[in-house]
């Protein structure tokens, strides 16, 4: 039996599903069979990112309505063997599946694989209670602004009413604007959000290039923002992995590492 | 006067305890209090200074039969009422009796309600609101809104471990944080109304605010 992790955020835009892509990839990587689920239904994404847009043949609202079997919509990784996405439909909206449809989908694959990803869509109606319904845990995104910050907040409020346990991944984080006080740092959105902290992703210009080639930034080691997702994908294994400095050279950020401890 | 006892006074470690029956009359209670302080308790109430608390059982009274109890054992200088308190549900709700202790991070889109004084252990955060008809006391950082005596009392106050909010409102006062409340400095600060405006002050001088008579022991 694997374990389901939805990937939400509340605000759009921040790499909800670019962590999905990322970290499901990460962890196919370390040798796990994992199967993401696109649940921004009229809106899909995650086979973009992926590079599968053109594998797809039925969706998730195909299967919740019963016309394929949840096996025959998922779709097969190009480069894992061991990968898997269960795409969303573009024609239909959120309301075409309800909570328990996904809810039953998701224990279906747990069978099957070790990590479900669950890649949420912005917002907090419909579509949020869908892609939580089946989920064990929760993976928190936000980026270092105020905005993002709040919705991040909105979000884990909603997800401690539902016991689900949450942690939290800062993305797109710049470290010279943190430097110079322009940017909210590290410290400060856990002070705020005080859930535990499971990595920092750094901002990268080859994320949006390969999120382009549809090829996840994991795959291209020379990226720092791989790194970091892959030890993300490490953590969610239990291991412990220090926090990567934000710039090349260490030390400033060593007093992060405490948070690992929890996390 | 009746054979039945409707007050039943205590002598406790600091003071006396006068247990007043909630069935009866209030005027009765008032006649048998003036008539044992006057008479049958005369040595007993004589001598140095002692304080009172009143405890009415299960009775609701307004402000208005409250200072008559005061005023009648007023009357016996040497005691010095410290309490009147009332075990009535709805008393217990409305009065300051009622000090509601919670344990919550109160996050964005979440509101807390509460009739009478609030303390909460944790943070408010930006988004988050609390409300109350009495005093909001934070132990953490308040960074959301904050709604003190939201029934009209005035009197109410705000104060935080951190004080930060989006925006507080005392009464019908509503007043956002300029830039020189932020203090910078770790000390614990509260915010009141003066003459209908806003005014933020260290929590160390809330007791000049205030001006509760306090009662400390071993002085």
């Amino acid at each position: 039996m694997g374990e389901a992790i939805v990937v939400t955020s509340g605000k759009g835009g921040v790499g909800k599903t670019t962590t999905s892509a990322n970290l499901g990839t990460a962890l196919a990587l370390l040798g796990k069979k994992v199967c993401m689920v696109d649940t921004d239904i009229g809106l899909r994404n995650l086979d973009v990112v992926m590079g599968l847009e053109n594998r797809i043949i039925y969706d998730l609202v195909d299967v919740a309505q019963g016309r394929c079997r949840l096996q025959q919509a998922l779709v097969k990784d190009k480069r894992f063997d061991e990968l898997y996405m269960l795409p969303a439909a573009q024609t239909k909206d959120k309301h075409d599946v309800t909570p328990e449809q996904v809810k039953d989908m998701v224990m279906e694959l747990k069978k099957d694989h070790d990590y479900v990803i669950i890649d949420c869509p912005a917002g907090i109606e419909q579509g949020f209670r869908n892609a939580v319904a089946g989920a064990d845990r929760a993976i928190i995104v936000t980026t270092p602004e105020n905005a993002a910050v709040r919705d991040a907040d909105r979000v884990i409020g909603l997800l401690e009413q539902s016991q689900l346990p949450s942690k939290l991944i800062i993305n797109r984080i710049r470290a010279n604007m943190v430097k110079s006080g322009e940017m909210l740092d590290v410290e400060d959105i856990c002070n705020i959000l005080a859930i535990d902290l499971l990595g920092i992703v750094p901002d990268d210009e080859k994320v949006i290039k390969s999120a382009n080639a549809g090829e996840p930034t994991v795959m291209n080691p020379s990226s720092r923002a791989a790194i970091a997702y892959r030890n993300i994908a490490r953590r969610i294994l239990g291991d412990m992995v220090p926090l990567m400095p934000l710039e090349e050279k260490s030390g400033v950020f060593s007093r992060f590492r405490k948070f690992l401890g929890i996390g | 006067m009746a054979d039945k006892q409707y007050i039943t006074i205590k002598g406790v470690k600091d003071g006396l305890v006068f247990l007043l029956d909630d069935r009866c009359e209030f005027s009765a209670l008032l006649d048998e209090l003036r008539y044992k302080l006057e008479n049958t308790h005369q040595q007993l109430l004589s001598g140095p200074l002692v304080h009172v608390q009143v405890k009415l059982g299960n009775r609701r009274v307004n402000e208005d039969e409250k200072e008559r109890l005061r005023a009648v054992i007023r009357q016996q200088g040497n005691l010095l009422v410290q309490s009147i308190e009332s075990e009535h549900p709805a008393e217990m709700a409305a009065g300051r009796l009622a000090l509601k202790v919670m344990t919550a991070i109160v996050r964005s889109g979440q509101t807390v309600e509460h009739e009478g004084d609030l303390l909460l252990l944790g943070d408010v955060n930006p988004g988050g609101a609390l409300r109350c008809t009495g005093n909001i006391y934070v132990l953490g950082a308040l960074r959301g809104m904050a709604h003190a005596g939201c029934d009209g009392d005035e009197k109410a106050v705000i104060a935080a471990s951190l004080l930060r909010p989006t925006q507080l409102r005392i009464a019908g006062v509503i007043s956002r944080p300029p830039e020189e409340w932020i203090s910078g400095d770790a000390a614990m600060e509260y915010a009141f109304l003066q003459d209908g405006v806003m005014k933020v002050d260290k929590t160390t001088q809330l007791h000049r605010l205030r001006k509760e008579s306090v009662f400390f022991k071993g002085v």
